[in-house]
């Protein structure tokens, strides 16, 4: 890889440019739809840039007027904030201690790959039940509910991740706190979280977007302004009878805008969490 | 502190996590075991003992070997797709040119890109009538008339698996990335010593850091391929003529639609066995190719 000929510098080049074209090509279409006006998005030859930018549906759909496109995003952004971030919060309480007791005692191990092994169950094969109960409860269509059942996805995930987070960090830290008589709280609160804290945010931070993404489970337990989450309002917009695509790409741009712009600035911890597990095994 | 004592303490330690999967998951999986043996409707009844009436007529139903095929093949398509994919671009992104970090930046755009989002997009751009891919096809000459990409039995599942394959093969990229880099520099040095050729060096220095991550990628993406459900609800229903119509859609329309909640649990667990089923068997041939390494 030291000695680099012209030829292969060249086909170097066209290949980057290839698949940097192959990932922001769409990017670009779903913005450039969202400023175009309907005629230029329907007129054939069609346009590939709006004759006049047109940023309109931006404020129709940032608008809070009741019953409007705009009111039902809105809402359902801020229920997806909400929602992600109770899960994400009820995922970690539960998956920190319990990612360092396995980290630590091996012979519990067993019971994360039983953990683990919920990733293969399809969210189809739990659905009814969870619909039942939530509905027994009161709570279909809450967002407390939502966030419940999202743990099904999340806590898995989080404690896995931990597990392999916490595996590099040295024990004989642990140990010495020990000698020194520090109780386990004590010891997990002020030795070691410190230490995770890198890890705690990656998983955090996945688990927030794992969040921000589910559609299955809101689709079924949600119906209103209430706890429908962006997802559910994005489809019910693309499904329903608006007849301006630059409306639901302008949507699509909103509801993308968080995850991407973290997926961007955080990128270094998210890499990092994705190539744990395959890498380290 | 002796044996018993950290073991008690890690169990204490593991219990919340136990509790939420037992109620959140552990319930309501035995209970859809149980629902699959009865006729038990949504809303409403009960429903009653039926013995494996459920499972016998689904075994018989042209509807559940058509979506387990389609299933089959998007899984294996879209996740073939993204491993190729996916190791070609990380070998691109190992090479030394101007522009590479930027390019690993871009990686991670479509993978952070909500599924229904990317789902939406598509369905834009594979538009019958005003869609962005028939324009450009049209434009360059490469198609005369428009065409109705997701309103095709024929075109409809290609065109999921190349929005689903955009979406998900950045991920196989980045994991093989970090197994590239992974490999020690004095060994491909000697290869190179040795005067090995680019793909004999592909396949004896590579390939042996690239397997393990890459089967890890390879299971996770099939499983989550064989659970397929959001992306293909946006984009076609199952839809046409139940050309796209996957297992969990099957299972969604049998038990919400149809509010059959009975057969619908049957059908559930027939797909997770299949997962499972798939699962064990990747993990086996994982286990096999670590062995051979080491």
């Amino acid at each position: 890889m030291e000695r680099q000929n012209l030829g292969f510098t060249i086909f170097l080049y066209v290949c980057a440019a290839l698949l940097a074209l192959m990932i922001l090509a769409p990017f670009a279409w779903l913005f450039i739809m969202s400023i175009s006006s309907t005629n230029d998005l329907v007129s054939k030859p069609l346009r590939w840039w709006p004759v006049e930018t047109d940023w309109s549906r931006y404020r129709i759909l940032t608008d809070f007027t009741p019953n409007s496109h705009g009111a039902a995003l809105m809402s359902a952004l801020g229920n997806s904030i909400k929602i992600a971030a109770i899960a994400t919060v009820a995922a970690l309480m539960v998956s920190v201690p319990a990612g360092w007791a396995v980290s630590r005692t091996p012979a519990v191990g067993w019971s994360l790959w039983l953990v683990i092994g919920t990733y293969m169950l399809p969210p189809v094969a739990l659905a009814v039940p969870l619909y039942m109960g939530l509905a027994g409860l009161g709570m279909l269509n809450t967002k407390i509910g939502l966030a419940i059942v999202y743990l099904t996805v999340l806590a898995p995930f989080t404690t896995w991740l931990l597990k392999s987070g916490f595996d590099p960090i040295p024990r004989d830290l642990e140990k010495a706190a020990a000698i020194d008589g520090a109780r386990l709280d004590q010891m997990l609160r002020i030795i070691i979280l410190p230490l995770a804290a890198p890890v705690i945010g990656t998983a955090a931070l996945f688990a927030y977007l794992l969040a921000w993404d589910e559609f299955f489970y809101a689709l079924l337990f949600t119906s209103d302004y209430r706890a429908k989450t962006v997802t559910v309002a994005i489809a019910d917009l693309a499904g329903g009878r608006v007849a301006d695509y630059g409306l639901i790409a302008t949507a699509g741009v909103i509801a993308a805008l968080p995850p991407v712009i973290f997926g961007l600035v955080m990128q270094r911890m998210l890499i990092s969490g994705l190539t744990t597990g395959g890498v380290k095994g | 502190m002796n044996a018993g004592w950290t073991a008690t303490r890690a169990w204490l330690l593991m219990l919340p996590l136990l509790i939420v999967m037992l109620s959140v998951i552990g319930w309501p999986f035995f209970d859809t075991v149980r629902l699959s043996f009865t006729d038990a409707r949504l809303v409403g009844t009960g429903g009653d003992f039926v013995g494996f009436a459920n499972y016998e007529r689904l075994f018989s139903s042209r509807a559940f070997r058509r979506a387990f095929l389609v299933t089959t093949q998007f899984a294996v398509v879209s996740v073939l797709v993204e491993v190729v994919l996916g190791v070609l671009v990380a070998l691109l992104l190992y090479q030394n040119f101007r522009g590479r970090n930027v390019l690993r930046a871009l990686l991670i755009l479509p993978w952070a890109l909500p599924t229904v989002v990317n789902a939406l997009l598509w369905r834009l751009i594979y538009n019958p009538e005003y869609g962005a891919l028939n324009a450009l096809l049209v434009q360059i000459g490469l198609l005369d008339a428009y065409r109705s990409w997701l309103g095709d039995p024929n075109s409809a599942l290609v065109a999921l698996i190349v929005a689903d394959a955009w979406k998900n093969f950045p991920l196989v990229a980045l994991i093989s990335l970090a197994a590239l880099h992974a490999v020690p520099h004095d060994i491909k040095a000697a290869a190179i010593v040795d005067g090995a050729g680019a793909l004999a060096r592909f396949r004896f220095v590579i390939l042996p850091y690239l397997a393990g991550p890459l089967m890890v990628a390879l299971v996770l993406r099939t499983i989550e391929a064989f659970k397929v459900f959001d992306i293909i609800w946006i984009m076609t229903r199952g839809g046409p003529a139940n050309s796209t119509r996957t297992l969990s859609i099957l299972v969604y329309q049998e038990a919400f639609s149809f509010q059959r909640a009975g057969s619908g649990a049957s059908l559930a667990l027939i797909v997770t066995l299949a997962i499972t089923v798939l699962a064990v068997v990747y993990v086996a041939l994982i286990r096999k190719s670590a062995g051979a390494q080491f």
